[in-house]
């Protein structure tokens, strides 16, 4: 039923395209040649055993595939660069990509797409640039920003979505979003659904899945799937170091602030040009603007120097200083290379495991595109450590998923309870994992911010609210609370229950 | 070209062996350079392409000498080749033309050039990897008469504490703690594996020197542990993580320690037993291995040397450590008395003693052979009616076509219906053949990394076909 929804969505948008290349007078294309999409054209003009049960060939399917199938590709890294290959030379047209990063020379060893004179461009300019200039006719657009700059209407655009992203934040994000949109007041449209598909490796694993977001399991209904993030603990750091990693981290996170090492410099830097740029504008204008200029100034050049991975210099710091640590409990193992391994958490990336998966994912995009076979359903695994091993299954969908229904959630706790035990509720639960959830509720009639952490004068307000029961704060059995995360675009609701 | 990122999962040794090797593919079709891409990226040293095919409007792009040029862009570090010639023409004029390579990738390669190249490689024992598309279907096929893996880092593999069978200084230094005697500090950052020990020993008194067997047992020991905790002046036990640690490890701590089925394959194979001055270095070590295993290892492989991270203070963790460390250095030295070879190489061994593997395939002639075709695992596998088996039957019938008809079916519209019964005769041929009675560009990125594998020694390649089926996202490995 969805299939033949999303044929008929297709077809509308075929007629149209056909009015409009009668009055533009032709397809305008020269960059076809006899055979370019022979085989191609073998899946879409010929039935067998294996295709999809409502697949009906035809010679229309190329035209129509090629033309006006949109598809959107979220990043343009390891997986990104595969993926637009992969679909550019299956025949899509239509693509944008997505990506927030610039080119480092640490990605040329897999993101082909790249090269050396492109370090320090936007991913997405320079993969654009290559796919529209390597395949003929293929247009890629390109955008240097984060999914977050986009609302639904950009999404909506979109015939698939396939995600080739690095953060488990972003993909839960991006996931509620398309969940939003399909649903009209509070009732699932099917028409609305677009089908996404979310690649994921790491070395020489990864996974490859498609989400009918409303329909199949989503990111948050298997967020068990994912293994927690191995963070060490603080003791460990601070006092009791007993790896190598421990000593860098020690460094990174304690000493580093501590110290300032590369901080001092840039503020009297900052401070100098602040000064000129007072003096050459007070010549030039009125008095009350110079002062508003020079406070802004003095104001930015006071900030602390962030440890940034990828300066040799800052490195060769935390290098120096970890060795010093490691020195002082007898701990072996430091090197240059772990202490940049573990600053700038480097996960191992192999070409071929991104373009195994990537493909698989292309795949999965032509098959739904063309319905020319049954998709994945809805989830396969990777792994070629020993041999290959693959594992194909069907995870399931939760009823009440926080993310892809619209049910809201119940939390259970005493009117004695403290609002920290809510929090951290929120943050340790296996199916919730939010990194900083921000609280508000109705309070006597008013709106009240219960605790928000990101912005400090905000926070350093709620804070006492943390050890408070959630009678002191004035918080009634079945009231909604309403929660705010990254890890959700749209605020989510929650009803309080108090247990007995 | 920043090789850091790989570098993490196979080291500098593995990456040097990338740079060092010189790969071969036969013919340049979009597969085939896409499985060029995936090795040229991580950085192989030199790739020739061997293609003696004119250029189609499909193949518009994959051109050898454009392929050559494109490829080399991707790292400047490669050195490309490319030889217009088809490779039938290479094994009559000169087969050791291709004597020169690590390792000959074949891509839609008819059956009859795969055996007649196969049987070169495999006597020259250069590996050969055999790899076909059709349509959503992926096929490999592994050719090497002898692959040694000292390196096959095994994912979740157990850890090697001994705590069934303690070494001497092991026993020394569990001696050094006494846990009633301690302070509160101390008694909570003991390393577990410490608990473990002393509570051990508590138990063999008890139980007649026999380790916790049964469900039951190990129960009862993990509740002996549990009562070791220490406890407030209310008599409420106190928060020791080292302890909770202890009892949830106690299920792998009490393993057995023995040496793995299939390194005592490996030790009664002929090549271990009869060294000559022509055994390559592996099989000398694996030798000196088990000569270890008679005498200083008492039965045991020597130790590995390794303890995971655990909750414990740093003097007493890394002072444990060292325990484990030293001894494996004390039986690596005496592994090196029983050898004349490298000392870096003798080290590797003995960490991966458990996890050395061959990798021995079958040859192309024995898989096609009447006589020696694997038949059990094809029947057994046609009982399901999912089995990817089918693919593979297919895949040889479309073979079979090709030498009868010098083309593949179905390459024009007006063929397929003709070519149908012509494939059915195909199939149906194949089976006979092999008397059965009863009677099926994608993902080629991991065909790059089985071959990496192969340059690397690193990791443990297939053994020997590999299917994908992309209509269903699912594969198998099969023994042919």
């Amino acid at each position: 039923l969805l299939f033949s929804l999303f044929r008929e969505k297709k077809r509308r948008r075929v007629v149209e395209l056909t009015e409009k290349m009668v009055v533009d007078g032709g397809n305008g294309s020269t960059c076809e040649w006899d055979g370019r999409w022979n085989h191609i054209k073998k899946f879409l003009e010929r039935s067998g055993p294996f295709t999809h049960p409502d697949f009906e060939p035809s010679t229309e399917s190329l035209q129509l595939m090629l033309e006006t199938c949109k598809i959107l590709v979220i990043g343009a890294g390891g997986l990104g660069c595969e993926l637009l290959k992969d679909l550019a030379l299956s025949g899509f047209r239509n693509l944008h990509v997505v990506d927030m990063d610039t080119i480092d020379i640490s990605n040329l060893n897999r993101q082909f797409l790249f090269r050396s004179k492109d370090v320090g461009r936007p991913k997405a300019d320079v993969a654009a640039d290559f796919i529209n200039s390597r395949i003929p006719g293929c247009r890629a657009v390109p955008h240097f920003k984060k999914i977050q700059d986009f609302d639904e209407t950009f999404y909506r655009q979109f015939h698939i979505i396939v995600c080739g992203l690095d953060s488990i934040v972003a993909r839960r994000w991006l996931n509620g979003v398309l969940s939003l949109l399909v649903y009209e007041d509070g009732v699932l449209d099917p028409r609305s659904i677009i089908p996404v598909i979310d690649g994921g490796t790491e070395g020489f694993k990864g996974n490859a899945r498609v989400i009918l977001p409303g329909m199949t399991a989503c990111i948050d209904c298997t967020l068990e799937l994912y293994p927690p993030q191995i963070n060490f603990p603080m003791c460990t750091i601070a006092s009791m170091p007993r790896l190598p990693e421990h000593c860098v981290e020690f460094v990174r996170v304690l000493l580093w602030p501590k110290e300032k090492p590369f901080g001092g410099k840039e503020s009297l830097f900052c401070l100098f040009i602040c000064v000129c740029v007072c003096v050459c504008v007070c010549v030039c204008v009125c008095v009350c603007v110079c002062v508003c200029v020079c406070v802004c100034l003095c104001e930015c050049g006071l900030d602390d120097v962030i440890l940034d991975g990828d300066d040799p210099a800052h490195i060769q710091w935390v290098y120096q200083k970890s060795l010093e640590r490691a020195a002082e409990f007898n701990i072996t193992g430091v090197t240059y290379r772990l202490t940049q391994g573990v600053v700038k958490r480097i996960i191992p990336a192999v070409a071929s495991t991104n373009a195994v998966i990537a493909a698989a994912c292309a795949t999965e995009v032509f098959k739904i595109a063309t319905s020319a076979y049954t998709p994945l359903n809805n989830y396969m695994v990777f792994n070629d450590v020993d041999g290959l091993y693959t594992y194909t299954f069907e995870a399931e969908r939760k009823e009440n998923c926080s993310a892809c229904s619209q049910i809201p959630l119940d939390l259970h706790f005493s009117s004695s309870s403290k609002l920290q035990e809510v929090l951290d509720y929120l943050t340790e639960s296996a199916s919730l994992q939010m990194k900083s959830p921000a609280v508000t509720a109705t309070v006597e009639g008013k709106n009240k911010t219960l605790y928000l952490q990101s912005v400090a004068s905000i926070e350093q307000r709620t804070r006492p609210n943390l050890s408070k029961t959630l009678k002191e704060l004035g918080l009634t059995d079945g009231q909604e609370l309403a929660v705010a995360d990254v890890t959700t675009p749209q605020t989510m609701l929650f009803r309080l229950c108090f247990t007995s | 070209m920043d090789a850091q990122t790989e570098s993490k999962l196979w080291g500098d040794h593995g990456q040097e062996a990338l740079e060092n090797a010189h790969i071969c593919l036969i013919n340049a079709t979009a597969t085939g350079t896409e499985i060029l891409k995936n090795l040229v990226l991580p950085g192989i040293g030199a790739f020739t392409i061997v293609d003696g095919h004119t250029v189609t409007g499909e193949d518009v792009g994959n051109k050898a000498q454009a392929a050559t040029e494109l490829l080399q862009e991707l790292n400047s570090d490669v050195s490309g080749n490319f030889v217009e010639e088809s490779p039938d023409k290479l094994l009559d004029n000169d087969p050791e033309f291709f004597h020169r390579f690590t390792i000959v990738i074949g891509v839609q390669l008819p059956e009859s050039t795969c055996l007649r190249l196969g049987s070169v490689l495999w006597n020259a024992s250069v590996p050969f990897l055999v790899c076909k598309t059709y349509g959503l279907l992926g096929y490999m096929r592994l050719v090497v008469q002898e692959h040694t893996v000292i390196e096959s880092h095994p994912d979740n593999a157990l850890e090697d504490l001994r705590l069934d069978q303690p070494f001497a200084e092991f026993q020394n230094h569990v001696k050094s703690y006494d846990l009633d005697s301690m302070d509160k500090k101390d008694h909570s950052h003991t390393p577990w594996i410490i608990i473990v020990a002393k509570y051990l020993e508590k138990w063999f008194s008890e139980h007649n020197c026999r380790l916790p067997k049964n469900y039951k047992e190990k129960e009862a020991f993990r509740q002996f542990i549990r009562e070791g905790i220490l406890k407030n002046e209310n008599g409420v036990p106190e928060d020791e993580e080292n302890f909770e640690e202890a009892i949830k490890n106690v299920n792998t701590a009490l393993n057995l320690t023995k040496i793995p089925s299939t390194v005592e394959d490996l030790f009664n194979s002929e090549q271990c037993n009869s060294i000559t001055s022509q055994s390559p270095s592996f099989w000398v070590m694996l030798r000196a291995v088990k000569e270890f295993v008679h005498n200083e290892g008492n039965g045991s492989l020597p130790v590995r040397g390794t303890i995971p991270d655990m909750i414990a203070d740093s003097q007493k963790f890394i002072n444990l450590q060292n325990v484990y460390r030293e001894k494996a250095l004390q039986d690596a030295a005496a592994v090196s008395k029983h050898v004349e070879c490298l000392l870096q190489s003798v080290g590797k061994v003995c960490k991966n003693a458990s996890f050395l593997r061959v990798v021995r395939c079958r040859s192309l002639a024995e898989e096609y052979s009447v006589d020696s075709v694997n038949k059990d695992e094809i029947t057994s596998c046609m009982d399901n009616p999912d089995s990817e088996m089918v693919f593979y039957l297919m895949l040889r019938a479309v073979d079979r076509f090709y030498q009868q008809h010098s083309r593949y079916p179905g390459v024009y519209n007006y063929q397929v219906e003709e070519d149908i019964s012509k494939l059915k005769l195909s199939v149906n041929s194949l089976l006979q053949e092999y008397s059965f009675n009863n009677f099926c560009h994608y993902v080629l990125g991991s065909a790059a990394q089985e071959a990496i594998k192969i340059i690397s020694h690193q990791f443990v390649p297939f053994n020997n076909t590999f299917i994908y089926n992309a209509m269903s996202q699912t594969s198998a490995t099969l023994q042919l």
